[in-house]
């Protein structure tokens, strides 16, 4: 299952480095790194590189990975769960070339997994980092603008805006209407955001195993939740914080626990709902679960990249 | 090179600096996302004499221009110099507030942890990461740890730290954003102590 | 109508891939243009890709423009890209512009200044109604302008010299050779920002944004009132000191573009009245973008001068958070990426609170379904 990379062209091997920062780079970045897992969820600030990918397009989280790849990683790369979405394919080929890395699309196999959106179905243990791309790794931001400000907002852990907007939420929906980038405390010090995962993941980061380490690449920003470390999503005791879940199961796979997307069929209503993480669902046909959909179109390209 | 030093008789650095430093920096990040643990760093080069191997791996691996590093008087001030300024090229400071490292050799005799810089209150990533020289990191008292990337609690038990050590190490806690992180290196093994980490001193 | 859903990135992005070389060579009947002709022909094109990509190299720039088929931001990005990989050996001594070879030298405020007024290749005078002869293929060369009859003084001088016997303008600020420049490519943004850091995040900002800004204040919102002091344009030496050596070497040539706007300022207790100024420094001839700069940077002083900060303008983290076009090309554009698992998550609780809002407002009609 592990693809062996072509090996780098000699126009790339020329003109670039090994995982194309150059070590300064990666030293500063290294350093940034090692701070982030000593307080855990705090964003230090990073001098991010220029990267021949757009800011906005995984960045920051190309940058983490190229500082701590090695030729004995086996990568990983998801966007929206899924390994064949063209931005996940576009940066898994870049670390293919430069990296010299195999790469992979299964969960179990991949010492580094970097992802945008989401968490993998299959728990993760230790050995493995789970690099998240990150577009905006301030919870704050939608409250507070300024960077002047909501610095000083998690220096002096006053987080009460936070609360109120969280509580007004409260009384216009009836509930805390916050589905993706759901904030986070990490050890009860710092408010953190979790990237724009579905709230259905957040508790995964709660005493995991794997390094979980964020890049922001444009804010110039990363952060980290080393493994058991307590992570905690805010709620109110008489509104307690609660995931996603779907009357519909994987119309493929069946699963009924996995974070699911809706894909339409026609206009005028028709839709299947199959699992977010592609592994996770070819996994789990390949094993002989069945869903009530089985055999559509959608599960060929998935079915043969489980194998 | 103003120290009269013979550029061929500076020890070597990583035989492949790309690779070494990479592996050097993961088994690092790995030990410090899980404090306690210990990393075997016996593949490093040897550095000059009075810095362990270790210690000589992290410093190849981290230190630059970027990075003032305050250097234990008790080193051959020299060699090291030498050695540091020309694989890392960092300024060497005697400042430990300035530090965004320190290299201490000798820990019964130099500054205590909180003379060191703690970082500021916006920015607590602003502070000193200390490299300690212990004797070893097993076979002493045994001291527990819990926090960020310990389950539940572990132990730990390194020979050579000075009497008062766990004491400075939970005060530095204590004022948690604030506070130096720590490297503690035997030989060719390395341990850490994140700023995070909460100890618990038997008998206090 | 049924919908295939996306799936095969890596096959498409192959095809992709190819169908934009393609559209980017165009017709095969047309000529291929080269990356020379880019360079001296689409040279202000080049001159603002140098100046917002932070890397002066003409024919790296002309590359880029050819490679983007001419979309410069998407030039821009190509050569910040590039750039991110070189080494960096330092920074050079400051470029002295009165010392500039200079090809262009205006005032507004003076009808003559010493070293007099040089209109050089301008638009200004132009009329702008299309010459179809250029149109027409084998144009003949254009006739070689006049060369002056009186010899340019050497160092020119700046429109600071003209002040300093009265005092009337704010003086240079030098800072201390031993303290390095802020720098941006390689330390986060920082606020309060020094100008340093400021005046190195305008040269490298987006022309339209700092345009529009500079308008802005013109029009009122932050207004500091400028006035043109000086814009000259030409070429200065580049000096650099290697540490082995310890004394400065010239190592190139560069064509800047400077413009220093006048403000009145009308003192406070401690400062008797006197003119400041707003900076604005290009690589390049981008005239448009040193006066927008100059502008800018002069409003956002305002704390220097006391000065009501109200305007976007003035805002420091405002403009120097937003002023990047490869940032906010990228995050702008960064929308075009899935965001299906954000958006079945945000999908679900609409629906949710869709249905309450109808089970509130209308009970009867949910019972009978
Ligand atoms: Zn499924």
């Amino acid at each position: 299952m592990i693809s062996t990379s072509t090996p780098r062209s000699n126009e790339t091997e020329r003109y670039y480095n090994y995982a194309y920062l150059d070590e300064q780079t990666k030293r500063m970045i290294r350093r940034a790194i090692l701070k982030a897992l000593a307080i855990p969820g705090y964003q230090v600030p990073f001098g991010s590189r220029e990267m021949p990918v757009p800011y906005g397009w995984g960045t920051g989280g190309i940058q983490l990975t190229a500082a701590i790849i090695g030729p004995d990683d086996v990568y990983k790369c998801i966007d929206q769960g899924a390994d064949d979405t063209t931005n996940a394919v576009s940066i898994r080929q870049f670390f293919a070339k430069v990296a010299d890395v195999a790469t992979t699309e299964d969960t179990a196999e991949a010492t580094i997994i970097q992802t945008r959106h989401r968490i993998p179905e299959q728990t993760l243990k230790a050995g493995q980092v789970l690099v998240f791309q990150v577009p905006q790794p301030e919870p704050l931001r939608g409250l507070e603008a300024r960077e002047t400000e909501t610095r000083a907002m998690h220096a002096y852990e006053e987080y009460g805006l936070q609360y109120v907007s969280l509580y007004e939420n409260v009384s216009a929906y009836g509930r805390i209407a916050a589905t993706a980038g759901y904030p986070v405390m990490v050890e009860e010090r710092y408010l953190m955001s979790p990237s724009p995962i579905p709230k259905f993941d957040n508790p995964k980061m709660d005493d995991n195993e794997a390094i979980l380490l964020f890049g922001a690449g444009r804010e110039k920003r990363i952060y980290a939740v080393p493994p058991h470390t307590q992570v905690r999503s805010l709620d109110f005791e008489d509104y307690p914080f609660e995931v996603q879940t779907w009357e519909e199961s994987c119309a493929l796979c069946g699963a009924d626990d996995a974070y699911l997307d809706e894909v339409v069929l026609d206009d005028v209503g028709t839709k299947m709902f199959v699992c977010s993480d592609s592994h996770h669902c070819g996994q789990r046909r390949a094993e002989g679960h069945v869903g009530p959909m089985a055999g559509h179109q959608l599960a060929q390209g998935e079915a043969e990249a489980a194998l | 090179m103003s120290l009269g030093i013979d550029l061929t008789q500076i020890e070597s650095g990583f035989s492949d600096p790309v690779f070494g430093s990479q592996s050097v920096f993961r088994a690092v990040m790995d030990a410090v996302a899980r404090p306690g643990t210990i990393a075997d760093l016996g593949f490093a080069p040897e550095p000059p004499e009075g810095l362990g191997r270790a210690a000589g791996a992290v410093a190849l691996t981290l230190f630059d221009f970027e990075t003032p590093v305050w250097l234990d008087p008790s080193v051959d001030q020299a060699r090291a110099q030498a050695w540091l300024r020309f694989h890392c090229g960092c300024p060497i400071t005697a400042d430990p507030q300035q530090a965004a490292f320190a290299v201490i050799c000798a820990p019964e005799s130099a500054p205590a942890l909180g003379a060191f810089n703690i970082g500021d209150a916006k920015y607590p990533d602003r502070s000193t990461t200390l490299i300690i020289e212990v004797v070893a990191l097993t076979g002493g008292a045994a001291i527990t740890l819990r926090g960020p990337g310990i389950k539940g609690e572990t132990g730990v038990s390194p020979v050579g730290l000075p009497a008062d050590f766990w004491h400075q190490f939970a005060e530095n806690g204590a004022q948690f954003q604030f506070g130096v992180d720590v490297l503690l290196v035997a030989g060719d093994r390395l341990m850490a102590l994140p700023r995070s980490t909460r100890v618990q001193i038997e008998g206090v | 109508m049924a919908y295939v859903s996306v799936k095969g990135g890596e096959k498409a992005i192959t095809n992709a891939h190819s169908w934009l070389a393609e559209a980017r060579r165009g017709d095969p009947r047309v000529p291929e243009i080269d990356v020379a002709q880019i360079r001296e022909q689409m040279s202000l094109a080049v001159d603002r890709v140098m100046a917002e990509g932070s890397c002066y190299d003409p024919d790296l720039a002309a590359l880029a423009i050819k490679q983007a088929r001419g979309d410069l931001p998407e030039a821009i990005f190509l050569v910040r890209a590039y750039r991110t990989t070189l080494p960096r050996f330092g920074a050079s001594e400051p470029v002295e512009t009165e010392e500039m070879a200079v090809l262009r030298r205006i005032s507004a405020a003076f009808k003559d200044i010493p070293g007099g007024q040089i209109l050089g290749p301008t638009f200004d005078y132009t009329h702008r109604l299309l010459d179809f002869a250029l149109a027409a293929e084998g144009a003949s060369l254009p006739a070689a302008a006049a060369l002056s009859e009186t010899p340019q003084p050497y160092p020119m001088p700046t429109i600071g010299s003209v002040f300093a016997h009265e005092d009337l303008l704010e003086r240079d600020e030098r800072p201390e050779a031993e303290d390095a420049p802020f720098d941006l490519t390689r330390e986060p943004m920082a606020f309060p920002a020094g100008r340093d850091q400021r005046l190195q995040a305008l040269a490298r900002g987006d022309e339209g944004f700092l345009l529009s800004l500079a308008y802005s204040s013109q029009r009122g919102w932050g207004s500091t009132h400028p006035l043109c002091g000086e814009i000259r344009f030409g070429d200065v030496t580049v000096e650099f000191v290697p540490e082995e050596l310890g004394f400065p070497i010239e190592i190139g040539e560069l064509s800047v573009t400077e413009c220093q706007m006048l403000s009145g300022f009308s003192g406070s207790a401690e400062r008797a009245p006197q003119y400041t100024r707003g900076y604005g420094l290009t690589f390049g001839h981008c005239e448009r973008k040193a006066m927008s700069m100059a502008i800018v940077d002069r409003a956002l002083r305002h704390r220097e001068v006391g000065e009501q900060a109200d305007a976007p303008v003035q805002d420091e983290e405002f403009v120097l958070y937003h002023s990047d076009n490869v940032e906010a090309s990228g995050f702008v554009q960064h929308l075009k990426l899935p965001h299906y698992v954000d958006f079945q998550a945000d999908l679900q609780l609409i629906r949710r609170l869709r249905r309450e809002h109808f089970e509130r407002n209308n009970p009867i009609k949910v019972a009978a379904e």
